[in-house]
């Protein structure tokens, strides 16, 4: 089974307690109502779509709750690291210098 | 061809449900959490997973900001009046949800295999006193460990009945021997 580090818990815990939550690092515009109605549909619809590293949202829904961030190839579906919900998006460089 | 005998455990573990508790779910933010202790009169743990007991009361940590209590039915009252006069002071979340969950017990030689067979958790490595909220086949559950083969399982009333009927279906797995 496919495990997850939890930032949060600090343990690697199977994908069964974990929910899928999209992507991350993607700001809800402040006024909304002064966007067009293109950049309303690239915020709500329009997304990266990646063939590789891809920052998203987890919740660790059958555990602590928390919302968190993670980086998964997806091609082979493999987590290179979870991070806490508000920290900046890491450097892939150095996440994949480090593999 | 010969002839086998099986020793199989007749009773490879034992399901109990327990008798009535007050429950509590607290939510407090981190800063608050120190102040909201001495009001309390609880040890919160800061880490998931642990507990700490006061008395008769049990608090597990349930999450960062999150905590379940356990206290006999007759303190009830106290800890409720108790965490409202502090609430001005230090805001918190304080529900009862008592009748939301009732509270299933294992324990014997095979009580930790028969939780494998719906905790997709290491049920094995999670340390004797500790505690976890996890998932029992699909329903979520709080999971302590009192002992090496000595568990407590808070489970949501309506789930009951599914988990029960998984838990007698791996007794009588476990009975003969599969």
């Amino acid at each position: 089974m496919l495990l997850i580090q939890c930032p949060y818990c600090d343990e690697a815990l199977p994908e069964l307690e974990f929910a899928y939550a999209g992507e991350a690092h993607i700001a809800r515009p402040a006024d909304p109502s002064a966007l067009s109605d293109e950049e309303w549909r690239d915020f709500l619809f329009i997304r990266t779509n990646t063939r590789g590293p891809h920052f998203e949202r987890w919740r660790h829904i059958h555990g602590c709750g928390q919302f968190f961030n993670a980086v998964r190839d997806t091609v082979s579906d493999r987590f290179l690291m979870t991070y806490k919900a508000g920290e900046p998006r890491p450097v892939l460089n150095a996440l994949e210098a480090a593999e | 061809m010969t002839t086998q005998r099986h020793n199989f455990d007749t009773q490879p573990f034992l399901l109990e449900e327990l008798p009535p508790v007050a429950r509590f779910s607290l939510r407090v933010r981190s800063a608050n959490r120190g102040a909201l202790e001495g009001a309390l009169g609880l040890e919160l743990p800061d880490l998931v997973g642990h507990r700490s007991t006061r008395g008769q009361a049990e608090v597990l940590c349930l999450g960062p900001d999150e905590w379940m209590i356990l206290t006999p039915e007759a303190d009830r009252d106290a800890l409720v009046s108790v965490a409202a006069s502090a609430y001005m002071q230090i805001p918190h979340s304080l529900v009862e949800v008592s009748d939301r969950e009732i509270t299933l017990r294992l324990s014997g030689p095979q009580a930790l295999t028969a939780l494998t067979a719906g905790c997709p958790r290491d049920i094995d490595a999670i340390p004797v006193g500790r505690g976890a909220r996890t998932l029992f086949d699909n329903a979520t559950v709080v999971l302590w460990r009192d002992g090496p083969q000595d568990f407590r399982m808070n489970v949501w009333r309506s789930f009951v009945p599914h988990v029960r009927a998984i838990l007698d279906k791996v007794m009588a797995e476990l009975k003969s021997g599969l």
